[in-house]
């Protein structure tokens, strides 16, 4: 727990995060590992990173130009549940930023990775990485599968007006 | 082990480490150059060994990484645990229930890990309640105390919680005799001959869910049991337990319990009894016992009383129960992974006699009997041995095995372990220990294949090993390498209460079984809310249900008003997160309670009676975020029929304008 303190700490100042022996079994990284991070100040400096798509399994998600309606409302429940508590649908930042228009700011991929590798992309993103110096939070991992990934970026869609 | 014996026999200890050549040497003589790399495992790295001790008077059971001896988890078992919320969150109270009403402490004295055709399987771990008599499961998916269940017709369970070779029983023999439950107890205690019984309980174990049942009952003559293991391999399907005081005294029992030369190992033929059920020899007999288990669905323990248990009267079926002479007061019972060797330590005694089961079967075949104890045959001593260890040590205890044919027992009064051939029942060495040891422990040292890299010998007293902490020190627990043909002491560690059992596995049959959070969607408890817009707070006459939430790093609602004096408040709080390692904890000021403490997924419920208007703080108790300090709100008590409207919120709450200062 006390962990979280000191990656937030840290993280502010972040960069790509090149060590690779990480903690048996354990998500975070470890303090010695956000230590490392904090003396380097550029950015990306991981050319193989592509700051649109972000860290993790989605490669490339066909998105139709129309809404899936069904889909929505199904990433709508999921939210409830486990999003709600600290974003809202509006511009209000809650905890974390408002929804408002996130499909605009970010791709479908980076927005799905983004919510299934929460911590690694903490790690690596900067523009993770500037939203939590805002924040100070770190977004919690809350375990989504692929299929809740998708129905929660449908939903966002929804909310950012497509029919 | 009796802990109110062995102080008893530390005035001898004293005397007898003055006229031994066995006295242990300076301490830091005894560790030679390599132990500390031996015990040293990197920050960051795992253990390769898991250790499960037993807390003795504290309750509970410890969970400690080896070689390093760090110490992982305390799970809570018979003891309240302000620091989880065990005992005192609504939800877990009916764990500690029992037929005298919920009790908050117990003494645990052995773990027992569940196993599968003799080897360890990772699945369960057990532990016996000595005091008011129980035996709980643990579940090593969550480590956490999955079922309890009490025993009727005990007092004092100790030879408990040993299990047959595939989890097919877990045993409870009482330690004190006593009149059974049904019969009328009040009688004079000088009458212990008369009406004092001995009760063995057989508890099944439920193959694939562990659900535990006691499947019946043996009544054999008064006596202590003291401890027990079950046969295996060629044995399995027999039972084997010390029994003392066979002088069945009922007062000052260090002299009067010590007077025969020989006491029992009392063999227990339970297939037979098996067959005597399945016949329907069982009496029916009234009892009052609590059966109390948790779900990991809702969150919550139920506790069931039971009124009726199956007993088998081990005096009229004859051929279930056979007593073997074992000398002075045996303690430890320990059956080699063969199957075929029981050792049986006379605590008193200067030798340690080994019983040999094919020389048991034979002798029942042929009555090779010297006469019976209250209906009981009693098989002639040279008839069951296979042969005796000669001057092991003084105060022989207890026996684990490395599966190489070599055996490891404690002496007690000597204060060392001692390594023997079983065969030849040769000394082959002595390791010193620091002092006082109990109970031993190889992994896998009581079931059919040890794994024979360490030995930790389980010390009651410290004296001057540590720092000194007052009159009460730490008990302690030391790791001996037994890889080569000598003991090698290579590290000393303090333990939780009394360490007095303890079993061992390694890291990689237990460690990728953890679950690491509750899925909130299977989330089942009644007072569940499952995300923030379900969240409210209902009131019910005088009862007022507050449904909330918990994630980084709020509270929903984190302000209610319209609580009143004389209202009972339940904190029903879920915790939103869907990770690993983020519990969030509750507590609000002047509960007569304890804190919650909840794990991700899950829902526990904290009561809370306000003894006094005013403003109450609520706060997160364990680190979560950053924010964790602004993890905080408030309640509103009002005086009793105050007409403060019931409200909740979170961040809505507007501050009210400030009054315009009068001129």
């Amino acid at each position: 727990m006390f962990l979280s303190v000191i990656c937030a700490a840290l993280t502010a100042c972040g960069g790509a995060n090149t060590e690779s022996e990480k903690a048996p079994g354990t998500e975070e990284s470890t303090p010695a590992q956000q230590a490392s991070t904090t003396d380097k100040k550029e950015v990306n400096s991981n050319p193989s990173y592509d700051p649109n798509r972000g860290e993790g399994k989605f490669k490339h998600v066909d998105i139709s130009p129309g809404l899936i309606g069904a889909m929505a409302d199904n990433g709508k429940k999921i939210a409830d549940v486990k999003c709600g508590s600290c974003h809202k649908m509006t511009e209000e930042k809650l905890v974390g930023p408002g929804w408002i228009g996130v499909t605009k700011r970010y791709t479908a991929e980076w927005i799905m990775n983004f919510v299934t590798n929460t911590d690694e992309m903490l790690n690596k993103d900067p523009k993770a990485q500037a939203q939590l110096e805002i924040c100070l939070v770190r977004m919690p991992n809350q375990n989504l599968s692929d299929d809740d990934a998708r129905a929660l970026y449908e939903y966002m869609r929804k909310n950012d007006g497509i029919k | 082990m009796n802990k109110f014996r062995y102080v008893l026999v530390l005035g001898a200890t004293a005397l007898a480490i003055g006229i031994n050549s066995c006295k242990p040497k300076n301490a830091v003589s005894a560790v030679t150059g390599d132990a500390s790399s031996k015990a040293y495992v990197a920050p960051g790295k795992y253990d390769e060994f898991y250790n499960f001790l037993s807390g003795g008077f504290s309750g509970q059971m410890s969970v400690y990484g080896l070689p390093s001896g760090r110490l992982l988890r305390v799970i809570p078992v018979f003891s309240v645990d302000p620091e989880k919320g065990y005992g005192y969150s609504e939800e877990t109270k009916p764990m500690l229930n029992t037929s005298h009403g919920v009790v908050p402490w117990d003494d645990l004295h052995h773990p027992e890990l569940s196993q599968t055709n003799g080897e360890i399987d990772g699945r369960w771990i057990f532990g016996n309640a000595n005091n008011t008599p129980r035996v709980a499961r643990i579940d090593l998916s969550t480590f956490r105390t999955a079922e309890i269940i009490e025993l009727p017709n005990s007092g004092g369970n100790h030879s408990s919680p040993f299990i047959t070779e595939n989890t097919e029983y877990v045993i409870a023999g009482t330690r004190f005799s006593v009149p059974p439950d049904n019969s009328n107890g009040d009688v004079a205690i000088n009458t212990y001959k008369q009406n004092f019984k001995g009760y063995i309980s057989f508890i099944s174990v439920g193959k694939e869910d562990g659900k535990m049942d006691i499947a019946f009952q043996l009544e054999c003559p008064g006596v202590n049991f003291d401890l027990s293991h079950a046969g295996k391999g060629k044995s399995h399907g027999w039972f084997f337990f010390s029994c003392y005081n066979t002088e069945q005294a009922n007062t000052l029992l260090e002299v009067n319990a010590s007077q025969r030369d020989k006491d029992f190992i009392m063999a227990v033929n339970w297939k037979k009894a098996e067959e005597y059920l399945k016949a329907g020899k069982g009496k029916k007999v009234a009892a009052k016992y609590a059966h109390n288990t948790y779900s990991e669905k809702t969150h919550s323990a139920t506790s069931e009383i039971r009124t009726e248990v199956t007993v088998l009267d081990t005096r009229e079926l004859k051929d279930i129960c056979y007593f073997i002479p074992c000398p002075k007061s045996p303690h430890g019972c320990d059956v080699d992974p063969s199957g075929e060797y029981i050792v049986g330590s006379g605590k008193l005694a200067a030798l340690i006699p080994v019983f040999s089961f094919d020389k048991i079967q034979k002798a029942i075949a042929d009555k090779a009997y010297e006469g019976d104890f209250e209906g009981i045959p009693v098989i002639k001593y040279d008839a069951a041995l296979y042969g005796e260890v000669k001057k092991p040590g003084l105060g022989p205890l207890h026996t684990e095995f490395d599966g190489k044919g070599n055996a490891y027992t404690s002496m007690f009064v000597s204060s060392e372990v001692v390594k023997w051939n079983i065969k030849d029942l040769k000394v082959l060495d002595r390791a010193q220990t620091y002092y006082s040891v109990g109970h031993l422990c190889v992994p896998g040292g009581d079931s059919r294949k040890p794994n024979p890299k360490y030995m930790i010998a389980y010390n009651k007293i410290t004296k001057d090993r540590y720092l000194p902490t007052g009159p009460e020190l730490a008990q302690s627990a030391q790791l001996f390498d037994i890889s080569g043909e000598k003991m090698q002491l290579i590290l000393d560690f303090p333990t939780i209460g009394e360490p007095h059992y303890a079993q061992a596995v390694a890291a990689d049959v237990i460690k990728n079984r953890s679950v690491k959070f509750y899925k909130i969607d299977e989330n089942a408890n009644p007072y569940v809310s499952k995300g923030e817009g379900t969240t409210k707070v209902v009131r019910e006459g005088n009862k007022v249900h507050v449904y909330m939430t918990s994630i980084r790093s709020h509270f929903s609602p984190d302000n209610i008003e319209g609580v009143r004096m004389g209202d009972e408040v339940y904190f029903h709080v879920t915790n939103l997160e869907q990770d690993w390692d983020v519990p969030h904890g509750f507590a609000i000021k002047g509960a007569i309670n304890a804190e919650l403490l909840i794990m991700p997924g899950e829902t526990q419920t904290l009561k809370w009676v306000p003894d006094r208007v005013g403003i109450f703080p609520m706060y997160c108790t364990d680190f979560c975020s950053a924010l964790h300090q602004e993890m905080q709100g408030y309640v509103r008590i009002s005086p009793a029929g105050s007409s403060v409207p019931l409200m909740f919120s979170t961040g809505k709450n507007q501050p009210v304008a400030e009054a315009p200062k009068a001129k």
